[in-house]
């Protein structure tokens, strides 16, 4: 399976009577935007904001950060499944906004969504901070579950970001890059000698509010599967869940996953990137125990030689991270484990819930506990109502001159476990 | 700014005194750098100086340790200096052990800021590696060269209070203190460069190395339950009602001891949950779904348990430290043992 990305560079965003993309500039029409939003019955308000990088800008509390992206060739659409019909994505080509994400804020669970900084100490540690960022935020009807308000917000960032890319569609790409999966006869005689790699990509998947989508399918209702690194990139998988900010993977980051980035730069060189085994991390033991048995037994299938694992969430998931790693060794499979850590305030505690000897090569996106300050910014996109009870905030976090402090945790992306930061720990 | 006063300490070897036959001296001070101190003053430039050297055998410091820290201490005291090192002592044993201990002493003592060096297998790292310091050194003298910046750097910033990095910025030997820091590349690099290096055979270094996990055996299995006395612990935080000893709904600090002789079910609206790691609602609902007691007291009544112990025992595990959990335990255990209980059902959520 093949496909071409094609990046557009977009260096600014504007509203404007007319959406279009002109000289890297990317205009919106609100009104049209909102109008598209508010079809959906469970929302009562929705407005648009604009920030950029560098601008005294607290955007909160956050939900999904999503990259407008169009399908200008092969089969379906972006975020099969949910904006097109399910059809198998990853071939041909795609035009990709880059530069502009849109966010959706609001404050659905309210301590599980998150903060992102423009300027200040905080942008150092969300990669959010270097992209113009369009932000949706959403109001709910009276009444309306939280996990009503969550699918309408859901919904409602995946069709801007659908209805953005659509700008893109007959537009020349600034830059394309290719990537491809050949299939397993084929790979092992183009590259005899290279070793066979795999990527278990774990999907959180603990529960309601808690869920991953691959092809509009909740994760947490799947065995383990395989997944082309290519339809990644078209959407296949997005967030739908509300954990802690600093390590839940945004769409953005399923759309961009730096594990597969760094795996096809090694691809046909020094490795052989076979694939990618996706399984969930449900609550249950017996859960737990088959979808690990079945990740080793589709790598030992797939005869890989060596895995990166990548997790979603901390504590509980811990474990499904733990079972893997350790049933990958055991087949023999060497395998490469990204985290992060919950170390407490002052770093000294145990920093996973689980431990084997076997997870000798571990990969940490840092300390999520570390205690963090953010001055007062001069504008809120949002609202800063729910920052004493954001996960990582406490009684007394929001300070009176608007200023933060906090842990490490409430910042969107802060500690990724896909290992899409340099934030790590010692 | 005026240059910080350094105290060096160093053994009889590297003050050119002797080797083995000489390890038996005193402690002795000597105005300014002595051996390797010149290195260290060199490194230090305007920054810093050494004004004293203190030196001492290995032999005499390992045998008189508390006569040999406490005169050290009294030197190291009379010079008011603003900075401590000691060493480096690479692989050598018993200097490892006195720079460690000396080094410990002054930091802890004196509170003046202090640091050493030595190589990882040193058993004065061992010993020492989460009291203070230590840079890490190859495991001879050969190393004198790469070990000194580092322990310079290291030194000043301590003396200097300013903030410092992880082990691996800095060069110390980890510590358990988890210190957050950027890298060079991305997270996804570095795990495709590690495994790579992995799948190749080579050497590679985890950045969080896995903690040893207290494994505990399950005891025997009960022969005849009917005569066993069985108690109920849970760390799903099931309490009477208003949670009187306020137990944390995270990171708790305590466990409950509560009586329930005369009670035959938690399902009333006597108990609730304190844990704030789960919906509460089920377990405010009927208690008896995360701490059976209904259950149980059915099996006795049946003959098939001996008697339910009178008491039940209860945490919230909703992030809680191991350390405090693991003290629980014991404090539990011992109680239960010293009460005749055969067995526990732990329930957790």
């Amino acid at each position: 399976m093949k496909l071409q990305l094609g990046y557009i560079e977009i260096s600014n965003v504007e509203f404007a009577e007319k959406s279009e993309i002109k000289d890297g500039v990317l205009y919106v029409n609100q009104e049209e935007v909102i109008n598209e939003v508010l079809q959906d019955e469970h929302l009562k308000t929705a407005r648009l904001e604009i920030t950029k990088p560098g601008e005294s800008c607290r955007i909160t509390p956050v939900k999904d950060v999503i990259q407008p992206r169009v399908k200008v060739e092969g089969r379906g659409g972006v975020f099969p499944g949910w904006m097109h019909k399910v059809d198998t994505v990853g071939s041909g080509k795609t035009h990709v906004l880059r530069g502009v994400n849109v966010v959706t804020a609001g404050k659905i669970v309210g301590f599980q969504e998150g903060i992102i900084d423009m300027s200040g100490p905080g942008a150092d540690y969300t990669p959010f901070s270097q992209f113009n960022n369009l932000v949706l935020v959403v109001e709910p009807k009276d009444g309306i579950h939280p996990h009503q308000y969550e699918k309408a917000a859901r919904l409602a960032g995946l069709k801007t970001a659908t209805m953005l890319g659509e700008l893109a569609r007959d537009l020349k790409p600034d830059e394309t890059e290719e990537f491809e999966t050949v299939g397993i006869k084929e790979g092992i005689e183009k590259y005899p000698d290279l070793p066979r790699v795999g990527y278990v990509m774990m999907l959180q998947s603990q529960g309601l509010l808690h869920d991953t989508y691959v092809y509009g399918v909740d994760a947490k209702q799947s065995l383990t599967t395989m997944i082309m690194p290519t339809e990644t990139m078209d959407g296949a998988i997005i967030s739908g869940n509300c954990v802690s900010a600093c390590d839940k993977n945004t769409t953005f980051h399923h759309q961009n996953n730096p594990v597969i980035a760094e795996l096809f730069k090694l691809h046909g060189k020094s490795i052989n990137f076979v694939g990618v085994i996706i399984t969930n991390e449900n609550v249950y033991l017996a859960d737990k125990m088959r979808s690990s048995d079945w990740t080793a037994k589709l790598a030992e299938f797939l005869q890989l030689d060596g895995a990166i694992v990548s997790q979603e969430g901390f504590g509980n998931p811990d474990t499904d991270l733990i079972m893997n790693c350790k049933k990958l060794e055991e087949k023999g499979i060497k395998t490469v484990i990204i985290t992060d850590e919950y170390a407490g305030q002052d770093g000294k505690s145990q920093s996973l819930a689980d431990a084997d000897p076997a997870a000798d090569a571990v990969v940490t996106g840092g300390n999520a506990n570390m205690v963090i300050k953010l001055p007062a910014l001069d504008r809120i996109i949002g609202m800063t109502d729910y920052v004493n009870v954001i996960a990582g905030g406490h009684d007394g976090s929001l300070q009176a001159d608007g200023s933060i402090e906090g842990e490490l945790q409430m910042i969107t992306g802060a500690t990724n476990e896909m290992g899409f930061n340099k934030l790590s720990a010692r | 700014m005026t240059k910080l006063r350094v105290v060096h300490y160093i053994n009889q070897f590297f003050a050119q005194i002797g080797g083995e036959e000489m390890a038996h001296i005193e402690p002795e001070k000597r105005e300014g750098a002595v051996g390797p101190g010149a290195a260290f003053n060199a490194e230090f430039g305007e920054q810093a100086e050494i004004v004293a050297t203190i030196i001492c055998g290995d032999s005499y410091f390992g045998e008189n340790m508390d006569k040999a820290k406490e005169t050290v201490l009294e030197m190291v005291k009379a010079e008011k200096p603003d900075l401590f090192i000691a060493g480096p002592a690479f692989n050598a044993g018993r200097y490892g052990v006195a720079c460690a201990t000396i080094t410990a002493a002054v930091k802890e003592e004196l509170g003046i800021p202090a640091i050493t060096g030595m190589y990882k297998e040193n058993p004065g790292a061992d010993m020492f590696k989460d009291k203070v310091y230590i840079i890490s050194t190859r495991d001879s003298a050969a190393g004198m060269r790469k070990a000194v910046p580092p322990m310079a750097k290291l030194g000043i910033k301590l003396a200097r209070g300013e903030e410092i990095g992880a082990s691996s910025q800095e060069g110390y030997l980890p510590n358990g203190v988890r210190v957050n820091f950027f890298e060079e590349e991305r997270g996804a690099a570095r795990a495709a460069k590690m495994l790579v290096a992995k799948l190749a055979g080579k050497d590679f270094t985890t950045e969080y190395p896995m903690p040893s996990f207290d494994r505990v055996e399950p005891g025997k299995a009960i022969a005849d339950m009917s005569k066993a006395t069985i108690a109920l612990v849970t760390s799903g935080g099931i309490v009477p009602k208003h949670n009187p000893d306020h137990i944390e709904s995270s990171n708790a600090s305590k466990y409950g001891e509560y009586d329930i002789a005369d009670v035959n079910d938690l399902c009333c609206d006597g108990y609730e949950t304190a844990h704030g790691g789960y919906d509460p609602v089920y377990a405010n609902e009927d208690a008896d779904r995360v701490l059976p007691v209904d259950v149980i007291r059915e099996l006795v009544s049946e003959g098939k348990i001996g008697k339910l112990y009178d008491k039940f025992y209860t945490t919230v595990g909703n992030g809680t430290a191991v350390a405090s959990a693991k003290k629980f335990g014991e404090e539990i255990g011992k109680k239960l043992k010293a009460d005749g209980v055969d067995a526990v059902i732990l329930t957790s959520t």
